[in-house]
């Protein structure tokens, strides 16, 4: 494979994570820590809670992305940080690495070999995202963090959260930092709500998009991928 | 009485002689007609739609030859090629318990359209795998040779291959060809013009390639099965480039054409390392099911009937939308028949298997025309079940129709091509995702091939996405699109201009073309450029067919 040495200005590719690269979402983590808590009777009434509000966690992400993820990480309220951290290596193998797409690794490696530093820009969270971006050889990740207070999670999320336009904002001011080529940049979702991310990069990309993205992607002649 | 007799017999032998001269002008051959007064309206294709138009007196409209009737028993026919191949063992003599055997075969960009089934590469394998089955072969493996062409869906494959087949092979056993899986991929070696020889892993390592080919025009067939139905991208750049297609005269006519030679090098690489046994077939130019079989003949001789339906036809098209309309054109198979089959070492086989082609393609004309007219039509190699975007368009007028030649082009250095067709910006997204961003950002910059090549060519070969589409989906490669545009490079260096009669304002520009809303407004035009008593030829294809120029 060949380097593109042609490239006047550095550039990156920016995935979103979930139901891009991988096909779990947010919820298979939450429920992962769930069913993990110390003790049987406490794994199973988390477990149950979260089951619950999953229909929830549905109609208000299709309400609105933000409103979800306020709602969503509230779950994680009360959370020992020690052991989210202790559990993300086993989130990773049991849950996240089988969930890999089969297209998602080769998409990454043909990105690099242009050239293009891989960047993920995702709304899961770091100790969620930071051994699946190691295992992929992203070179840089920006992701939502819990705020802590004693060593346990309030329920809300530190700033800048990562979630519809603040996504694209983000983009642009490391692009601007790294002295990155947005215009020679490539981004990568599955989801309508990422729009706004898609519109910064001269090499949009829809993956395996939802009904409303698809539309967007052919309305504006965007390439749609299926890496599943 | 005397002088009467005198006039009367005068009469008879000027009528006679009258008759004889506007056979003679009108029958220069079968296929050869001039327009006179009396003359009716002809047809062109215009995308998914028919021109009916009145040319000029003194116009020379080329048809292609009747179909030769086809073998009466194609299955006998493969058999004996399988028995008495040229040059090599026959097919049984060379198996053996536990050999390893893939089959290669054509992908859907031939025939066009596609045929009625049963498809002849069906025909070939169910004799071909009985055979290799009952010599107590297990490894077998069926790969479409699709090159940098999309993937063939599910239902192309089995329609292709029928059912039974389908049903054992598909999906383990019977895939398409993926020139991007760098494992699947190994590199033979290099020609002594430096050609990287680069074949798709499996038919490389197997101790026989079977290739089953469909020759439709002389292009297709010979060495450039495998080295190019097999190959990757760094393969292919070698040949699929703009200087190899300026080299050829042209790329249709093997004897003179850059492009075969390279073939045939590389070739001779892929003969050094494999066992192929190659097995070719030829068909009739039997394009139109019965109803529709009048427009490959001449109007003249059309019956009221076929008027009728023609008339019909037309009024139905312009009823309808144009994804319906092309839906329906996809449905009418057509009815190629084998002509011949020949099996055995690759030059052999193709030699005979060309002669076949000629005969039933090659129609002699004599002396070369100012004004060439064509119509385009909804169907090319690339665009099977899909739209013919403008590219392809492209590739059809200055490409492949201006190349349909032996000899000398149909057309004059400096001669104008008239061509017809709505010209609609329109592309299809899963089948053709790069040529979108060929249109609308290379072409703006520049037309020229070889600046194409050198600035965007690799980019695009080389993104991440449309590698993606192409594994994955069923897109084209990211290359694809710019092939596409060096195969009309003759074209547009030996045209002074290319005119076409379209609806569509701007993407006529945008292909370097001039735009006429008709096909008299064109002709005026052409004519302003090569002068009033410029001679005209009309080429009415489809039927396709090569002019042998004299």
């Amino acid at each position: 494979m060949r380097k593109n040495t042609k490239r006047a200005k550095a550039a990156a590719a920016f995935y979103d994570m979930d139901g891009t690269l991988v096909k779990t979402n947010l919820v298979h983590a939450l429920l992962f820590q769930a069913k993990n808590q110390q003790g049987v009777l406490k794994s199973i009434t988390r477990t149950a809670q979260i089951t619950a509000s999953i229909p929830v966690f549905f109609l208000t992400d299709l309400y609105n992305r933000s409103v979800f993820q306020e709602r969503f990480f509230r779950s994680y309220k009360g959370e020992s940080e020690d052991r989210l951290r202790f559990l993300s290596e086993e989130l990773f193998e049991e849950v996240l690495k089988p969930s890999i797409f089969p297209g998602a690794i080769d998409l990454i490696e043909r990105s690099r070999s242009i050239g293009l530093r891989q960047v993920l820009v995702t709304g899961a969270l770091d100790v969620t995202v930071a051994p699946l971006a190691r295992y992929l050889r992203i070179d840089d990740w920006i992701t939502n963090r819990l705020e802590f207070v004693d060593g346990f999670a309030t329920g809300r999320l530190l700033p800048p959260v990562m979630v519809n336009a603040t996504k694209a904002s983000w983009i642009r001011t490391y692009a601007e930092k790294e002295g990155l080529s947005l215009h020679e940049s490539y981004c990568y979702t599955d989801s309508i709500s990422d729009l706004p991310m898609l519109s910064v990069v001269g090499h949009p990309a829809a993956v395996n998009p939802d009904f409303r993205l698809r539309s967007a992607a052919l309305q504006n002649n965007w390439p749609v991928l299926d890496l599943k | 009485m005397l002088l009467l007799r005198t006039l009367a017999l005068l009469r008879r032998i000027f009528l006679i002689e009258g008759i004889m001269a506007l056979a003679l002008r009108r029958r220069q051959y079968d296929h050869v007609v001039h327009i006179d007064t009396d003359s009716q309206p002809r047809i062109l294709h215009y995308g998914e739609d028919f021109l009916l138009e009145d040319l000029p007196i003194g116009t020379r409209v080329v048809y292609p030859k009747p179909p030769i009737v086809g073998l009466p028993n194609p299955e006998a026919a493969i058999r004996y090629a399988l028995h008495h191949p040229l040059d090599s063992e026959p097919l049984h003599a060379q198996l053996f318990p536990g050999m390893k055997v893939t089959i290669a075969m054509d992908d859907i960009s031939l025939p066009l359209p596609p045929m009625k089934t049963p498809d002849i590469r069906q025909q070939v394998l169910e004799i071909v795998l009985d055979m290799i089955t009952a010599h107590g072969v297990d490894d077998i493996h069926l790969i479409v040779a699709n090159s940098l062409h999309r993937k063939m869906t599910e239902s192309e494959m089995k329609r292709m291959v029928g059912s039974k087949i389908f049903n054992a092979y598909h999906p383990d056993r019977f895939y398409n060809h993926d020139a991007e899986d760098p494992e699947e991929m190994v590199h033979l070696g290099k020609t002594d013009h430096h050609e990287p020889v680069n074949i798709n892993r499996r038919a490389a390592e197997s101790d026989l390639l079977i290739y089953v080919n469909i020759n439709l025009v002389p292009m297709d067939g010979g060495h450039k099965s495998v080295t190019v139905g097999l190959c990757d991208y760094e393969s292919l750049r070698p040949h699929h480039e703009p200087q190899t297609i300026i080299d050829s005269d042209s790329y249709m006519d093997p004897a003179q054409s850059a492009l075969s030679r390279k073939c045939e090098r590389m070739g001779k690489i892929v003969d050094e390392h494999m066992n192929v046994f190659h097995i070719e077939t030829a068909l009739n130019n039997d394009m139109f099911l019965s109803p529709m079989s009048f427009l490959a003949r001449n109007e003249d001789h059309f019956s009221d009937k076929d008027w009728a339906l023609f008339n019909m036809t037309r009024a139905t098209l312009a009823k309808l939308p144009r994804t319906a309309k092309r839906k329906m054109f996809f449905q009418f198979p057509a009815n190629y028949k084998m002509i011949a089959c020949y099996a055995g070492k690759t030059e052999p086989v193709h030699e005979r298997i060309l002669k076949h082609c000629f005969d039933q393609y090659a129609v002699p004309v004599k002396g070369q025309c100012d004004i060439l007219i064509t119509g385009i039509a909804y169907v090319s190699p690339y665009n099977v079940n899909s739209i013919l975007n403008p590219i392809l368009v492209q590739v059809m007028g200055p490409g492949y129709f201006f190349n349909m030649y032996r000899n000398k082009p149909v057309v004059k250095k400096g001669g104008v091509m008239i061509l017809t067709h709505p010209c609609y910006d329109d592309f299809d997204p899963a089948f053709h995702p790069s040529y979108i961003e060929f249109f609308n950002r290379c072409l703006p910059d520049t037309k020229d091939s070889f600046e194409l090549r050198a600035k965007y060519e690799q980019e695009f070969a080389h993104d991440p996405n449309y590698i993606q589409m192409y594994r994955r989906g069923n897109a084209y490669h990211g290359a694809h699109p710019f092939f596409m545009w060096y195969w009309a490079e003759n074209g547009r260096k030996h045209l002074s201009k290319i005119i076409a009669v379209a609806d569509n304002t701007y993407v006529p520009e945008m292909l370097g073309f001039d735009r006429a809303s008709s096909l008299t407004e064109a002709i005026h035009m052409a004519k302003s450029i090569m002068g009033r008593s410029a001679e005209i030829t009309m080429l009415h294809h489809p039927p396709i067919f090569m002019s042998d120029m004299e």
